[in-house]
């Protein structure tokens, strides 16, 4: 994973490589000799200084999934939603994707801008214990497109990272696009001095997407970010009009459990499908305060409930790979 | 792109009569679906179809197309496609033949991906095609604007927008129509995929991600509606094990509603080239 600047000449071996500043493409270019004396291969001072401004975050969550759709926003507004019911708990959402964020309208924060203090951006509130912050804040109108491609992205997750002042809280949860790129790598690379509690990974329960979801758990083994659990949303149908369940994503191949044992990874537990979900997301809901009797509802605080345990027992230990099974069922 | 030297590159895309992208800005709408339906469909109106798969880091057509396990060979023009029918009318080029096993995660940064795209549309020698279907991972990023600048010069059709019916999805969506306009791609319209589910047992439809958000929003921009394709679990379990659900259920409604789209995207193309 050389770090190749977007307007570096070709063959550029990488600002981070032994041979930054050394090989023939280095000569003419501009960089060559910040490259050569060694300054790009230090640690960005980002790092220190996010890792700063986490100490007031007692625990941070990344919420991934390598295919899109599956669920990510609504489980990290809901995730955010269900801790925040506790009054005492300080919770904070941070949306790091870019091109297609969802947060502010799926929390009810459409057309809210944020405003800036002396210590920092401060974050949009959803009630005193749970605040937000998103790109979406930050565009004119809802039609805008964010048409940037890696570097440009990597720099407002860093300004999110260490610029927003979220004052103390007990949990930071961090929503993601779909895929192992810019964004997923940025976050992980900035928070690496910050102690991350670990992942919580999204899936529905066909092949199809599990086949992207496996990609991501590797991704989660290469750049040593611990998996908290697996989710596996939109896991059946029960038709509101003769109450029988149909499997609208059809776990082919045994679903999230199997792929759970398979990679010996927590399986955290299943989301039923309700459409109930979908219109509360549209409407910048809580679906748990709306529907707080459904089987669905039930089975988001078990899961929170889980999350929270692995995160309380995680903070004091040192971090090491829990790879022990967490049955449900 | 100035830096490289276009004349003495190999011109692949040459015998390419129509190239189309298939965008959405939301993750998990069905692009890869409708891609391989669409593809399918153009097939079975007797045209030669190629797919291209640019979604880097999760490439799902070879699973759909059930040609996973196939390998991409060399030629003296480049990169041969995978062929997913005996008589070679249904080409396809994914990252997913490149990698060694299939849970392997391509982790990379944009310039890594754009090299690759690049690659991807100079070097795969399709011959002569009638239909180039592109398709793209969710966003606005690194790849839809690779893919948009190394395609300038093809002049393509189009793009055709997928969206699910819900608000959160459709909000994405038009933020892909900005682009396309910001980047002047035409837009052949808007797909709503998802839109109701019979349930097999009592034939109610339940809409699970409510309804009309496709038709609403290609109406506020302007833009044709090309129609929506409701859930089949038929169709999804077809994508599970690779088999061909156009073929395999003709009486399907979902596929029907496939066959529509399919019809109205020939009718734009060829009145652009008469």
């Amino acid at each position: 994973m050389a770090d190749v600047p977007q307007n570096a000449p070709e063959q550029c071996p990488g600002t981070q490589s032994e041979e930054a500043g050394k090989s023939s493409a280095c000569a003419g270019c501009p960089n060559q000799i910040i490259c050569a004396s060694g300054a790009a291969k230090e640690p960005d001072p980002a790092i220190e200084e996010i890792r700063q401004r986490m100490t007031s975050v007692k625990h941070k969550i990344v919420v991934l999934s390598g295919k899109g759709g599956v669920g990510k926003s609504t489980f990290t507004a809901h995730l955010a939603h269900g801790i925040a019911n506790d009054d005492t708990k300080q919770v904070a959402v941070l949306d790091v994707d870019i091109c297609g964020p969802s947060i502010p309208r799926v929390m009810g924060l459409d057309g809210e801008q944020v405003h800036q203090s002396g210590s920092g951006w401060s974050p949009v509130y959803v009630e005193d214990n749970l605040g937000v912050m998103s790109v979406g804040f930050l565009l004119g109108s809802p039609e805008d497109a964010v048409i940037w491609r890696g570097p440009k992205k990597n720099g407002l997750i860093k300004q999110f990272l260490r610029d927003v002042d979220w004052g103390e809280i007990d949990y930071l949860v961090i929503d993601t696009p779909p895929g192992t790129s810019d964004e997923h790598l940025s976050v992980v690379q900035y928070l690496s001095a910050a102690n991350v509690d670990g992942a919580v990974i999204i899936t529905t329960p066909q092949e199809v997407s599990l086949l992207d979801v496996r990609k991501e758990i590797n991704f989660c083994k290469k750049v040593d970010l611990p998996v908290i659990g697996v989710v596996e949303n939109m896991s059946g149908f029960v038709c509101p009009n003769c109450k029988i369940e149909s499997q609208i994503f059809p776990p082919t191949t045994g679903g999230a459990v199997k792929m759970c044992q398979d990679m010996q990874v927590p399986f955290l537990g299943k989301l039923p499908l309700d459409p109930r979900i979908g219109k509360c997301c549209d409407e910048g809901k809580s679906y748990l305060s709306e529907v707080p009797d459904s089987p669905a509802s039930q089975a988001f605080r078990e899961i929170i409930q889980k999350i929270q345990i692995t995160c309380d027992t995680s903070a004091g230990v040192s971090r090491e790979e829990e790879t022990g099974e967490m049955d449900t069922t | 792109m100035s830096r490289m030297d276009d004349t003495e590159e190999s011109d692949n895309l040459g015998g390419v009569k129509h190239v189309i992208l298939i965008l959405s800005g939301k993750g998990g709408v069905g692009k890869s679906t409708v891609t391989t339906q669409l593809a399918l469909a153009l097939n079975s109106a007797g045209k030669k179809v190629g797919i291209l798969d640019v979604d880097l880091c999760g490439p799902s057509i070879p699973k759909m197309l059930n040609v996973e396990s196939k390998d991409v060979h060399q030629c003296s023009q480049g990169w041969v496609p995978v062929y997913a029918d005996q008589a070679q009318q249904l080409a396809v080029m994914s990252i997913g033949f490149l990698l060694s096993s299939r849970d392997d995660a391509v982790v990379w940064r944009g310039p890594k991906k754009n090299a690759m795209i690049k690659q991807f549309l100079s070097d795969v020698y399709w011959q002569e095609l009638d239909y180039l279907l592109i398709d793209n991972p969710p966003g606005t990023s690194d790849e839809h604007i690779s893919t948009v600048e190394n395609l300038k010069k093809y002049k393509p059709d189009g793009a055709v927008l997928v969206t699910t019916p819900q608000a959160v999805a459709v909000a994405d969506v038009r933020r892909e129509i900005t682009f396309c306009r910001k980047t002047g791609i035409r837009i052949l319209g808007v797909v709503e995929n998802m839109s109701g589910f019979v349930c097999p047992h009592c034939t109610a439809c339940s809409n699970l991600f409510s309804k009309g958000g496709g038709e609403q929003l290609a109406q506020q921009c302007n833009v044709p509606y090309l129609g929506s394709i409701p859930l089949d679990p038929q169709l999804t379990k077809s994508l599970e094990e690779g088999e061909n659900f156009m073929n395999s259920f003709q009486t399907s409604g979902t596929r029907q509603a496939v066959m529509g789209i399919a019809e109205m995207i020939l009718t734009q193309t060829n009145d652009k080239h008469s």
